[in-house]
């Protein structure tokens, strides 16, 4: 799995993260990022959590 | 046995997302997916923020989990409502919404059997009643945000917000923003109160002023004047405010009215169980359903976050009581955003009677509040601007954890 997050929509709410930490991270100077651009098979399950739960439909999941 | 049909009502946010999940869970029958408006699946929080603005066109609204229908082999009916329901004889009422052009708009009333209901008709926003005059505007469809926009283009345009709850709040400021003179008018004498305590109600609109809206606080509407089009918003005190556009932001309520007789338990929402169950081989997700959490006992959330989680749970909670497995009860620590200016206010979990800031301060902004109750226990958290820490204790609560926890993890 390919994970991308178009940055131009990202508005840095964090969403993703509550739902994969271990993949997207948002920091203090307010920028998420990207800790893991292909996650395992033990973490797609929350990775697609997280991809439905941005609210700005802005990752991309490619397999 | 003939193939199964689940039938989901209302074609939004929360029912998308349970369509789309019945198919990732390999459910193989049929699923038809209803919806009253014209427009496929759309995202609503844009309508009072970016799209509001201009900033973002109709296509970026369209909802993703359903963005291929076909794909998915749901059975998408636009343009057509549900009517009337008779749980026990698992049947559902469906006529062409009047104004309707989608698919389902030529369609005769009739009748559709189902083995599955998932209800997800969320809300519709609270008029003024007894108003009926151009200009006035309520917002919760792609519809009412065109024609928002159309009126505030319209010169002059003196807007007045009635209601600064989050909506009310979010339009002001974006009318704000494109340059509009904005008065937003709350009958509290503090916004919000249901969710947030007197200060940080107060640094909303500490935040208004600061960008030149003028916010009027503890004072009622009395009535809305002017001949066909609105001219005027008149207050509990006599005075007059002139307006060219007048938007009410006075809350939601469930669109239940359809469910009336159906033999589920109506109030305030289709009430369901702690596993969103509302009936026999019914369920209800998203804003319309009132469940019991069991942290919260009964409770109906109207926030994003939620819809597209309990769509998802509602989804498989009706695959998994025809399995025959057991679910664990619904139990999310909601959460929800709102964007005014260019602050991101976020809350976590639940207001309480203590808090505490533990980072930041409200002159700053900037900040993360910890919501307690009576006992110390931590409920919640309310930041500006502190994205992380809104998530970091949505994770904390979740895991239980008690206030030196939270305030470790959150200060500094
Ligand atoms: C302007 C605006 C801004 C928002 N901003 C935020 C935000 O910043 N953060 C946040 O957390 N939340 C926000 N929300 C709330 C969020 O959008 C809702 O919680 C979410 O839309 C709920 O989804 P739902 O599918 O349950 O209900 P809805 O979105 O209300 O959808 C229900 C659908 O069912 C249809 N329907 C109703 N009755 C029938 C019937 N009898 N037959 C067929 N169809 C029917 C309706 O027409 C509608 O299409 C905002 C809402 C609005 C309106
Ligand atoms: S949930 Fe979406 S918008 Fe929010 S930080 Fe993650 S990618 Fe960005």
């Amino acid at each position: 799995m390919k994970v991308t997050v178009d940055f131009d929509l990202c508005e840095s709410n964090a969403i993703c993260m509550a739902a994969a930490p271990e993949v997207f991270e948002v920091r203090d100077d307010d920028f998420l990022y990207v800790l893991n651009e292909n996650p395992g098979a033990e973490l797609h399950d929350k990775v697609r959590e997280a991809a439905e739960r941005c609210p700005k439909q802005a990752i991309t999941l490619e397999d | 046995m003939s193939e199964r049909r689940i039938v989901v009502v209302g074609a939004s946010l929360a029912g998308a997302q349970a369509a789309q999940t019945l198919r990732r869970q390999g459910f193989e029958g049929v699923v038809e997916l209803i919806g009253d408006e014209p427009h496929p699946p759309y995202n609503r929080p844009p309508l009072s923020k970016k799209y509001l603005a201009g900033e973002t066109d109709y296509d970026s609204l369209r909802l993703r989990s359903m963005a291929d229908p076909d794909e998915l082999n749901v059975d998408l009916r636009l343009g057509l409502r549900a009517t009337g329901l008779d749980v026990e004889a698992h049947t559902l009422h469906v006529a062409p919404a009047e104004a309707g052009a989608g698919s389902g708009a030529t369609a005769e009333p009739h009748t559709i059997n189902y083995d599955g209901l998932i209800i997800a008709t969320g809300a519709r926003a609270r008029r003024l009643p007894g108003v009926d005059l151009a200009g006035v505007f309520e917002l919760r469809t792609v519809d009412d945000a065109d024609a928002i926009r159309a009126a505030f283009d319209a010169t002059p345009s003196r807007v007045v917000v009635i209601g600064a709850g989050f909506i009310g709040a979010e339009v002001a400021a974006t009318a704000r923003e494109a340059g509009l003179e904005v008065t937003m008018i709350e009958a509290q004498d503090s916004p919000l109160q249901r969710v947030l305590d007197r200060d940080a109600g107060m640094a909303i609109v500490d935040l208004h002023r600061g960008h030149g809206v003028d916010v009027r606080l503890g004072v009622g509407v009395a009535s809305l004047v002017g001949d066909d089009r609105v001219s005027g918003v008149v207050l509990d005190d006599g005075t007059t405010i002139e307006a060219d556009v007048v938007v009410v932001g006075i809350g939601v309520i469930p669109n239940t009215e359809w469910a009336e007789d159906s033999g589920l338990t109506i109030d305030n929402g289709i009430v369901c169980d702690a596993t969103c169950l509302a009936g026999s081989d019914v369920v209800a997700v998203g804003d319309v359903a009132r469940w019991d959490h069991p942290r919260y006992g009964l409770m109906r959330v109207e926030q994003w976050d939620n819809a597209v989680d309990q769509g998802s749970y509602g989804a498989k909670r009706l695959l998994a009581s025809w399995a025959g497995e057991a679910v664990d009860p619904y139990a999310p620590i909601p959460s929800f955003w709102s964007d005014q200016f260019d602050r991101k206010i976020q809350l976590s979990g639940m207001p309480g009677e203590q808090f505490e800031i533990v980072q930041g301060s409200l002159d700053e902004q900037r900040f993360v509040q910890i919501y307690s109750d009576a006992h110390g226990a931590p409920t919640g958290a309310l930041t500006w601007n502190r994205p992380r820490q809104s998530m970091q204790a949505r994770m904390l609560l979740e895991s239980d954890a008690d206030m030196a926890e939270m305030r470790d993890t959150l200060g500094g």
